[in-house]
């Protein structure tokens, strides 16, 4: 193995069924209704998990969702403010912190 | 956006499992049924060089349907009614012999289809077609790929989405695209890239809602239709080392209940130059109907249903997903 990532494992995500087949039917079947048309179309939900997945960096699923976001339907526009997104929730929750640091740092001060 | 192209084009050659034989391993079998549809290309001619195209189309082309073909062509629909006529191009507007071929067609079907990327149609040159259109109650189904400017600009050439759009509001203001009047305004979208097209239910809205809210545009109905790796198309694809896996893609989304739908079923397709495929995507593929060429002039009348149809890998793309028709 040359590097920790390869682009074809994603295509053998059901072999982690191999072991503890229950839990992976249950996990696939939740999945599939996750991101079945319900109140948000399914290309509203493919970019959240496209957001979603910048924030987790999770490269196989950056992968997958960008496929899906074009497939149903969103352009890139729309895909790069849903990665902003998540990019300002991260930054926002790295800085919000901030005040933890200054509560901290206001207690032990003069 | 940054590219990454591959050099080598022969990667897909020897690796993707024949069509054929596909179809086969799920008891299937496409063979013609009655024939209601002719289509007919005009030519190859367009003012655009849409990256999509599976006919490699374009101002540089010089292929385009002439007088005695188009005569050939209009006799031939005299003697045989088909429920549908479909024109296509390239651009139809810029054959000479579209104005004739449009009155005389009309009078042979119920239902005439004209092909439009609006830009050659909205030019400036073309109102008398566009009032020809209107007074046949031909059916306008045009090319709008995304309701996105840059994404349509980027497959379409710079500037084509604004010119669409002018064009849209034109044939609405013409009565085009309402549910009242019954001149009936379709748009096609095809991906902008190596992947398959959204729902056409949910994209359908989403168009609605957009262009109405931005340009106060109507239309009858959306179709989303995968691209063909043929033309242009196949070219980029080989070019960006995507062709293998957006096969691979195709392949993967084959589903065996399109074949009940597929158009090659129903439809004829005679060339500019007046030979007969059983598709549109055949006759860019030079593959002619009965794999043998048969020109319009020798046809008396329509195939026979229960005959073969020629098929190729590139007919992946209509079995993918929910189809092409």
């Amino acid at each position: 193995m040359d590097t920790y990532y390869d682009p074809k494992d994603l295509t053998a995500f059901s072999d982690m069924g191999k072991q503890a087949p229950e839990l992976a039917k249950a996990f696939f079947e939740y999945y599939n209704k996750v991101f079945a048309e319900g109140e948000l179309s399914e290309r509203e939900k493919a970019l959240i998990a496209l957001a979603v997945a910048h924030a987790v960096q999770c490269t196989y699923c950056i992968d997958a969702y960008t496929r899906a976001c074009l497939e149903k339907g969103s352009n890139l526009d729309e895909m790069t403010e849903a990665v902003h997104v998540a990019t300002a929730i991260r930054g926002g929750a790295s800085l919000v912190h901030g005040l933890q640091m200054r509560n901290v740092a206001s207690k032990l001060s003069m | 956006m940054n590219k990454h192209f591959a050099t080598d084009d022969t990667v897909f050659s020897g690796q993707i499992k024949p069509f054929a034989q596909t179809l086969a391993g799920h008891g299937l079998e496409i063979r013609r049924e009655e024939t209601s549809t002719l289509q007919i290309n005009t030519g190859l001619v367009c003012n655009q060089s849409c990256a999509h195209c599976h006919l490699d189309a374009g101002p540089h082309r010089p292929e385009s349907m002439d007088l005695i073909t188009a005569e050939q062509v209009i006799d031939y629909a005299s003697r045989n009614r088909f429920e549908t006529i479909d024109i296509t191009g390239g651009a139809p507007e810029l054959n000479p012999h579209i104005s004739m071929l449009v009155s005389e067609l009309r009078k042979h079907t119920s239902r005439l289809l004209f092909r439009s990327n609006l830009s050659a149609l909205n030019n400036g040159q073309n109102d008398d077609l566009m009032g020809l259109l209107q007074k046949n109650r031909v059916v306008i189904v045009s090319s709008f790929p995304s309701i996105n400017q840059s994404q349509s600009d980027v497959q379409r050439g710079e500037g084509v989405f604004v010119k669409s759009i002018d064009a849209l509001q034109r044939l609405n203001s013409l009565g085009y695209g309402s549910a009242e009047n019954g001149l009936e305004l379709d748009l096609v979208s095809n991906p902008a890239g190596a992947f398959l097209p959204p729902s056409q239910e949910q994209a359908a809205k989403r168009f609605r809602q957009t262009l109405q809210r931005k340009w106060d545009i109507t239309f009858n109905n959306l179709y989303c239709f995968a691209n063909v790796p043929l033309g242009r198309f196949r070219k980029w694809l080989k070019y960006s080392g995507n062709l293998n896996p957006y096969l691979e893609h195709l392949i993967s989304a084959f589903n065996p209940c399109s074949a009940g739908g597929v158009m090659c079923k129903s439809l004829i397709s005679v060339s500019w130059d007046g030979y007969l495929y059983d598709c549109d995507f055949n006759l860019a593929a030079g593959l002619p109907m009965n794999r043998r060429k048969t020109h319009i002039s020798e046809m008396q009348g329509k195939p026979l249903p229960d005959t073969s149809i020629a098929l190729a890998d590139h007919c992946y793309t209509c079995m993918a997903g929910t189809g092409f028709t």
